[in-house]
This record gives structure tokens, C-alpha cells and sequence, in this order.
């Protein structure tokens, strides 16, 4: 069956759209504001004498534009999105409704202490959800995503070793396995990195970092795990590497990207951690935002405490204080400020107001879904999947792809044949360890019923490769906005932004 | 709990197609000691009334900006939203969706950012920007580590009038690295020899427009002569409203642009989270950091758009990448693109000239009251002033009085005493005249 071509380019619901440049209606404007007061200008040499180049656009066309891009996008709200290792969680509009709570919403980074003490009071509340979760000495609340996080936990480390004077550590031992952001984190630190392989459960092996960290001596900075890590398995062994690393002279910084398997059921302190990040925009439930933003809190142990950035939120006697300069007062030996202001305090308002209505009980559960769910698609896909590794898994499953062996199939077009579907495709290729791997998270927020339609959108699938379908493969996703992209040809001439058709440029130089 | 789907029959029947008979059971491979060893002295789930209702009686120790005359700026603003970009930015395509990395699905929001790309190039006089960083602070701190893979040297100038926070994380991002960052003293009064100071070492020289304490200043004499010596001119903007009106930097010569979108993004939520510009020439692209969206056509010849050149990025170049950036500010960053798209040209230089109206109708009542001296000649919606008193005192001062007003110079600078009187004031579309009456009159009791 053919589908009928249109004049228009719209396929029913599914609208083509121009881009705001190409709507252009000269002089129009969606903001009507009040007549500009009559005052004697003061700017100096410096005023602007070409138009910017903004399109005009009434307020109904601007609606109608973002409503029909809105429209291209798969998202939570609209489906299932197991993405492993990026949590894709329901963001409940209680957070959204109280993070627009005005004395939240309208108030300025520096307006006087005295008048934001309800803002002091909620970071500090925030503060001591993540330091009960964890266990941990203190946390540095500012970083502003995970990355940053990370860059925030090696620069207490690297700040730690300096004042003890072990300034030659300089080496980050991490695993094969682990996210991007590590190895380019570290060089941001002036490290070198290290990588050791997992062994053949998925696992780091703990004689290979013995061997390591024998290997590099007293320049061995930190060794950073990702626990439970990229395959979706938790460390068994890691207070036995918590003590190595420790007996190393070195930190033991745990990444938290995966923390929500793990919440409301054990503190990491109690595993020999030294530093982790936060995602709250994964454990904690904030919006993704297509992007961002997120937010990072570290959490530290008591060595390295002392040298977390600022500002830093001090409860005293009856009120709060903020220390906003490294060098002073609590934050004497701070290794300085890592972001403007007071950190992402809109993304605490939302991670608070979750940890609130989740509560100690309802957090626990959550893990105990998450892994329940994961565990669950585990066990059905293996009918027709090749899983990586033995389970149980905790909050992800990870596939390879020996189940496509000779069907001409590739995971990329799994992928692209799920979206078909219906669903967002698991996170695919990572981690790096695992061939052609398909790396599943559902979250603790799915149903059963929503997995079991996507274990028969699975399985179907699988059967059809095997059947040596893979042409259908290879012509998927064909009922998306868009079919498969040349990404080759965006590389290669980048086209970055739009610039006026070259007729319009030549009748403006005419002009 | 309200988020949590599966009942007690879902869960059993799922235990039992896993074959295990407990939840504790999938939980094994976590040691026993730490098991054992964890307790939460938290509070268990609560109903939306009973967080509704925590939340609120802590908003409501916060005085809020919407309910008081506010003249607060220093690189963060509040301006008016208008109702359809909230309603825009909560559509739940774009709240809820993840970054975009299966293109096919995610058209909405790559287009989006390639629109936002566009119109930060636009304002900013320059010929791309990225997707976005986290906030000015942090794009100031990655355009030094930028200029230096640019150049190969390690030395940064940073002028006195730049904003204290970007030069503090510029600072601190660059501490472990063998880079350089030499930051004059701040001073509102002597114009910075900033040229003189050029060295052929030096990869970058960073400034802000308008500056710190409020100051416009056209930065093109030192733009060539940093060109003459190989060296980058960085320009900061922390108040992009003002690109309506004053000379873009690229007019000036700017090499990089970074900048804070929040005023133009919604509201201050006390500083964060903002969204980060970030802009620069084409011949420095593969230096860039963070995200870029590029146009490119699908397999039925369709225009469609893909992140693009991700060689520079982490998850692709691990330890050699530009930076180690991930998430970044996609939904501020989208807020931030509505709003210009619906200001358009016309409606984007109405709003700032209406900004530097409101500040100079101000700013010369003010210079009225006794012992008040106004220190830039020239300047957009934000100004210094020199009190006869310590600014701090009459902060809080206004405060009781119902009036927030200004921000004293000492809170960013503790060890300059000779700072102590000065006040930052700044003054938006959102201030009536009202406000201004009342802001006057108060900073004349305060000061009498």
C-alpha cells in the first residue's frame, strides 16, 4: 500500500513547518509593551545602527509554531522511553507547579540574605535529603549536571592531595565501561587516565585494579566507578575496592548516574565512597528538557569536605548565612566557585518537592520497581535476546546483539525499527564493552502493561530479523516526521544556522 | 504512591515470570553490611496538599520581586514573560523529552535549537553558536579554555569589570590546568589600560559589555589591537536585552560571545538555572564545546536537522574532547528562542529602548537625592551609584522598608574597602514609576 502524497507536505496530524525565519513578516511583533517613557539617553558611542535580523511574528503564528514543533518529538509524557542510562522517569507537575511558586520563582540570587531565608532553608533541606540518602559527610550543591559533578568531586580530590602535599598523583584509574564524561572530566583536571577492562561477568576486576594501582604507585589520584555501572550490574566487590583504592593513598569517587537502583536501600558512605554526584534530573525526577537543565550535587566524605566550591549555605542560631568567597570563614580551604549564583536552584525546588512526596518508603519502593521492571523485560526479551550478561541486573538490562548474527540486521536498525513501533529506542552502542549493545532502563514509572506491549513490539521484531526480513529493517523508522538522516552530510558542509536565500541578499545589496 | 504503577498482583506475577520469590532477592549482589547497616531519618511520601503546603510556608519566607519595587540586577534580570512561553516552554514534548539523540523522533526540539543558534549568532554579531551551555560563568570559563586550544597559549587577561562569579569560575575551572588567569581589580572609576597590557604569550582577553557596574564601552580599538598580536578578544554579556540597542560585540571585533540568557528566559528563580550563550567565528568551530545542531536532509530528501560534528565531544573523544560537557540548558535555552521569536526585531529594540528609558528616568531621580553621585556616564538598564554610607547597611535598610534596591559592591568584593559605599542598581520594564517613587523615597530616608 502506497501513502498518499499531499500538496501541502502535511500528512494528517503531522505537520510540515517552516522555520521562524522563513515566517518573517517585517515589522511584526508578538509582545505588545507599553509606549517608551521620554528620557534623555545615555549610551554613549555605543548605540546600534543595523537591525538585528529577528523575524517578525504574531502572537497566534508563534503559538502555532512551537504547538507543531512540539508535535515532532517523542517524549515521556507520550511514551514509553527506555533510554538506558539517562533515566526517562515520569516529572510529575507538582514540581513544576511549585517551582513557579512566586517566593520561589521571583526572587534574585542577591537580594539581601535576610530576605531569602526561605530560599536558604530550601537548599538546605534539599542538602539533607541527599546527605541521609547517602550517608556522606557534606555536599557541594552547585554543580549544574553530572559532568559537572564529576568535575566538582576530581577537583576536591586533586585540592585534597595538594594540601596533603601528594601533588604527583595524577593518574584516574577507570573502567573500559565507563560514560564519556569521566576520561574528558579528568583531563579537565590536568589527569591522565588509565582504563581497565571488565572482566566477563561485566564487572571490574578487582585483581587487574590491584595490579593498576600497584602499577602506578603514589601518582594514582582516584579510581571512579560507575556503580551500579554502564552494564547495569551493581560492583559486588566494592568495599573491597573502596579499601584498595584507600590502601593506594588514593579517592574512591563513585559516579551517581545509576543511583536511583540503588536509593532508599543502602548509603553509599557505608561502601567506602569518598565522592559522587547527584543527577537529580535522573534520581530525583526533574524535567530533561530536551537538554537539560540539570543539576549535580556532590556529596563528599569528611576528608574532602573542606575543600568543596562555594557558596555554601551556613545555618546559625535561628536563621541561615551563605558563604559566597573561597577563603573565608566555613569555606577557607573552598577550591573556589564552579557556577554564577546559588547552583540550580530551580532544579532543587522540583528534587525536593519529589523527595517530599516520595518520602524514605516511597523512594525505596521506587528502586525496588526499577529493578523489578528491568528485571522483568530481562527475562522476557531473553526468548528472543541475547542478554550480556547473567542477571539479576539492577535498573537496566543490556542486550549484544549475537541474536542478529547472520540476519543482515543491525542494532542501529532495532532501533530505528522500534521507533516505528511506537517507542523510543534503548540507549544503543553503550557501553562500549558490549557488542552492538541495546542497553534497556524502563524506570519504576512504567506499568506492566506498558512493558508487556513492548516486550510484543520486541519480540515481533527479533522474529522478523531472524525470519531474514532485513530489508524492512534497513528502510526503518518510515512512519516518523522524519525517515533516517544523512549525518555524514551535516558534518561535512555544517550548516549551522539559517542565512538569508542568496536573492534576498542580492537585493539588499542592490538596496 | 501516586508515581508508582505496578500493584501487589503485577509485582508477584512479574517476580514469578523472573523466577525469584522476593524484590530483596534481585538485590543480592549489594553487600550484606551496607544492607544492614542503612537507616533514613526522613519522613515517608506525603499527598500533594501536604508538600503543597511545606513548600509554600517556605516560598512565603522569601520577599519576592513581583511583590516589592525591585532594582536588582548584576547578570540577573527580571523582565516581563509573556504568558504563551510558559504555557510553550510546559507542553510536554519539550518538558519531558530526553536530548535529541534519535533525530527521526525529535525534529521538534533540533529544530528549535537550530532556530536558537540562529538567533544567538544574530545578537551577538556573530557567525555560530552552540546549543548552549550551563550559564554565562561557566560558558566564560570554556571560552578561556577555547581561546587557548585556539591560540596554544595559556594567559588570560580578565578586565576588573567583568562579573565577579564568571571571573571566579574562569579561575577555579582553570586551576588545575597549566593556564594563566590574570584578573585586574575591579575599579568603576579608571578606565582599564587593557591594550597596553597585550603580550604575544597572551591567547585571550576577556571584557564585558555592558560592564559590571553598568558601563558601555565600545571594545573595536581593542578588538584589532588583540588581532594585531594573535591574541582573541572575549566579550561577556550578561544582560542580553541590551543587544537591541548598543553595538554587538561582533561589531566590536568579539572573537567568542558568551553570555547568560535567563532574562530573556523566564523567571531569576535566585540565579539558576540559567542558560549559557555561547558564540564564535566559523574558522574556530572544531575548537567549540558543547552541543551544535546542524541541517541536513532525510532519506526521502526531506530538510531535517542532526546534532552534528559530535568528534568534538565527550562521549565520542572521551579524555581529547573540547569539553566535558553533557547535559546542557536545552528547555532555558528554548525559553530563551521563544521569547526572541516573539519580540521579534521590532519588538526586541522596543524592549530594550523601554529598559534604558526606565533607567535613565531613574537614574536622574536618584542623582537627585543628597550625597548620591551616579558613576558611568554611559549604560543601559544598570548603573553604580556612590553612596555617602556602606551600601551594605543601606540594603538592608531599603529591605525593611519594603524596597529591594540595588545590590552593594561589597558582597562581590569583601576586600575592597574603598568599593564599601558603592550600590548597583538596576531598573526593567517591570519597574513603574510607582516603584521608582517609592525606591526614591525610601533611599532618601535611609540616606537622611
Amino acid at each position: 500500500m502506497t501513502r498518499p502524497t499531499t500538496a501541502s507536505g502535511h500528512k494528517g496530524l503531522q505537520f510540515e513547518q517552516n522555520l521562524i525565519f522563513e515566517q518573517n513578516t517585517p515589522g511584526a511583533t508578538a509582545v505588545d509593551l507599553p509606549p517608551v517613557p521620554v528620557a534623555k539617553q545615555r549610551l554613549g558611542e555605543v548605540k546600534r545602527h543595523t537591525p538585528v535580523g529577528l523575524p517578525g511574528m504574531s502572537e497566534p503564528e508563534v503559538v502555532r509554531h512551537y504547538t507543531r514543533l512540539s508535535q515532532k518529538n517523542y517524549s515521556i509524557d507520550s511514551g514509553f522511553y527506555p533510554l538506558g542510562s539517562c533515566t526517562m522517569k515520569h516529572n510529575p507537575r507538582l514540581n513544576e507547579k511549585m517551582a513557579r511558586l512566586p517566593g520561589f520563582a521571583e526572587i534574585h540570587p542577591f537580594q539581601p540574605v535576610s530576605t531569602a531565608q526561605g530560599a536558604m532553608e530550601l537548599i538546605d533541606t534539599c542538602a539533607h535529603w541527599l546527605l541521609e540518602l547517602t550517608g556522606m559527610s557534606a555536599v557541594a550543591m552547585s554543580p549544574a549536571a553530572g559532568a559537572h559533578g564529576e568535575f566538582c568531586g576530581l577537583m576536591c580530590i586533586h585540592a585534597a592531595h595538594d594540601a596533603n602535599g601528594q601533588a604527583q598523583r595524577k593518574v584516574i584509574i577507570v573502567p573500559e565501561s565507563a560514560h564519556g564524561t569521566n576520561p574528558a572530566t579528568a583531563a579537565l583536571c590536568g589527569y591522565t587516565v588509565e582504563s581497565i577492562p571488565a572482566n566477563a561477568d561485566g564487572r571490574v576486576d578487582i585483581a587487574v585494579l590491584r595490579a593498576k594501582l600497584a602499577e602506578h604507585g603514589d601518582t594514582v589520584a582516584a579510581v571512579m566507578i560507575t556503580n551500579p555501572n554502564t552494564c547495569g550490574l551493581f560492583e559486588r566487590e566494592c568495599i573491597e575496592i573502596a579499601d584498595a583504592v584507600h590502601a593506594a593513598g588514593a579517592f574512591f569517587y563513585m559516579d551517581g548516574a545509576n543511583f536511583n537502583a540503588i536509593v532508599g536501600r543502602l548509603r553509599i558512605a557505608d561502601l567506602g565512597v569518598d565522592a559522587m554526584h547527584i543527577n537529580l534530573h535522573k534520581t530525583f525526577s526533574t524535567p530533561h528538557g530536551g537538554g537539560g537543565p540539570g543539576a549535580g550535587p556532590t556529596v563528599l566524605s569528611a576528608k574532602l569536605a573542606p575543600f568543596a566550591p562555594v557558596p555554601m549555605v551556613v545555618k546559625s542560631g535561628e536563621g541561615y548565612t551563605v558563604e559566597e568567597h573561597a577563603g573565608f570563614g566555613v569555606a577557607k580551604q573552598a577550591l573556589g566557585r564552579m557556577k554564577g549564583y546559588h547552583g540550580q536552584f530551580g532544579v532543587f525546588v522540583r528534587a525536593l518537592s519529589y523527595m517530599m512526596s516520595m518520602g524514605a518508603d516511597g523512594l525505596k519502593q521506587a528502586s525496588g520497581d526499577a529493578v523489578l521492571n528491568a528485571n522483568y523485560l530481562m527475562a522476557r526479551l531473553s526468548a528472543e535476546l541475547t542478554p550480556a550478561f547473567a542477571g539479576p541486573c539492577m535498573h537496566e538490562c543490556v542486550f549484544d546483539d549475537r541474536f542478529l548474527k547472520g540476519t543482515g540486521v543491525t542494532t542501529l536498525d532495532i532501533a530505528k525499527a522500534l521507533i516505528d513501533e511506537g517507542f523510543h529506542p534503548p540507549t544503543i552502542y553503550f557501553p562500549l564493552v558490549v557488542h552492538g549493545a541495546l542497553l534497556i532502563e524502563p524506570t519504576e514509572t512504567e506499568s506492566k502493561q506498558a512493558l508487556d506491549q513492548f516486550v510484543t513490539s520486541m519480540l515481533s521484531l527479533a522474529r522478523k530479523a531472524k525470519e531474514g526480513r532485513a530489508a524492512e529493517f534497513q528502510a526503518a523508522p518510515q512512519l516518523s516526521p522524519r525517515r533516517r538522516l544523512d549525518e555524514t552530510k551535516a558534518a561535512r558542509r555544517p550548516i549551522l544556522r539559517w542565512t538569508p536565500p542568496a536573492s534576498d541578499k542580492a537585493q539588499q545589496a542592490a538596496e | 504512591m501516586r508515581y508508582l504503577p505496578l500493584s501487589e498482583t503485577n509485582r508477584r506475577d512479574m517476580l514469578a515470570q523472573i523466577g525469584v520469590s522476593s524484590v530483596d532477592e534481585l538485590f543480592r549482589d549489594l553487600p550484606k553490611k551496607a544492607l544492614a547497616a542503612a537507616s533514613f531519618n526522613l519522613p515517608n511520601t506525603m499527598s500533594e496538599i501536604e508538600v503543597e503546603r511545606a513548600l509554600g510556608v517556605m516560598a512565603a519566607k522569601n520577599m519576592n520581586c513581583a511583590a516589592a519595587p525591585a532594582f536588582l540586577g548584576c547578570g540577573n534580570y527580571r523582565h516581563h514573560t509573556p504568558a504563551s512561553l510558559d504555557y510553550i516552554i510546559q507542553r510536554g514534548e519539550f518538558l519531558t523529552a530526553y536530548t535529541p539523540y534519535q533525530p527521526e523522533i525529535a525534529q521538534g526540539t533540533l529544530q528549535a535549537i537550530f532556530e536558537f543558534q540562529t538567533q544567538v549568532a544574530l545578537i551577538t554579531g556573530m557567525e555560530v553558536a552552540n546549543a548552549s551551555m550551563y550559564d554565562g560563568a561557566t560558558a566564560c570559563a570554556e571560552a578561556v579554555a577555547m581561546a587557548c586550544r585556539v591560540t596554544k597559549r595559556s594567559h588570560a587577561l580578565v578586565s576588573g569589570r567583568v562579573h565577579p562569579h564568571y571571573r571566579d569560575v574562569t579561575q577555579t575551572q582553570m586551576k588545575f590546568l597549566d593556564v594563566e588567569v590574570e584578573c585586574l581589580a575591579p575599579d568603576p572609576y579608571a578606565v582599564e589600560d587593557l591594550i597596553g597590557r597585550i603580550t604575544p604569550d597572551l591567547a585571550c582577553v576577556v571584557v564585558q559589555t555592558p560592564g559590571f557596574f553598568g558601563h558601555l564601552t565600545d571594545y573595536t580599538t581593542l578588538g584589532e589591537a588583540c588581532h594585531k598580536a594573535g591574541v582573541l578578544l572575549v566579550v561577556c554579556v550578561t544582560e542580553p536585552v541590551s543587544l537591541g540597542l548598543v553595538k554587538s560585540p561582533g561589531e566590536m571585533g568579539a572573537d567568542i560571545v558568551v553570555g547568560e540568557g535567563q532574562s530573556l528566559a523566564g523567571p531569576m528563580t535566585f540565579g539558576g538555572p540559567g542558560v549559557g550563550l555561547f558564540a564564535t567565528r566559523e574558522k574556530f568551530l572544531r575548537q567549540m564545546p558543547g552541543r551544535l545542531c546542524g541541517e541536513t536532509t532525510d532519506e526521502d530528501g526531506r530538510r531535517g536537522w542532526v546534532l552534528t560534528l559530535s568528534t568534538r565531544e565527550q562521549h565520542i573523544r572521551r579524555e581529547k574532547a573540547t569539553s566535558n560537557i553533557c547535559t546542557n540548558s536545552g528547555l532555558i535555552a528554548l525559553a530563551f528562542s521563544v521569547h526572541m521569536t516573539l519580540l521579534g526585531d521590532a519588538g526586541f529594540q522596543r524592549l530594550a529602548e523601554l529598559n534604558h528609558a526606565t533607567a535613565c528616568q531613574l537614574a536622574d531621580k536618584l542623582e537627585a537625592v543628597k550625597g548620591v553621585k551616579l558613576v558611568p556616564s554611559a549604560f543601559f538598564n544598570e548603573f553604580t551609584l556612590a553612596l555617602p554610607k556602606p551600601a551594605a547597611e543601606v540594603v538592608e535598610a531599603l529591605a525593611k522598608k519594603g524596597v529591594l534596591g540595588g545590590v552593594p559592591a561589597s558582597r562581590f568584593y569583601p576586600t575592597y574597602p574603598e568599593l564599601a559605599n558603592l550600590l548597583i542598581v538596576a531598573a526593567t520594564e517591570t519597574n513603574s514609576a510607582d516603584d521608582q517613587i517609592k525606591f526614591v523615597k525610601a533611599l532618601t530616608e535611609v540616606l537622611s
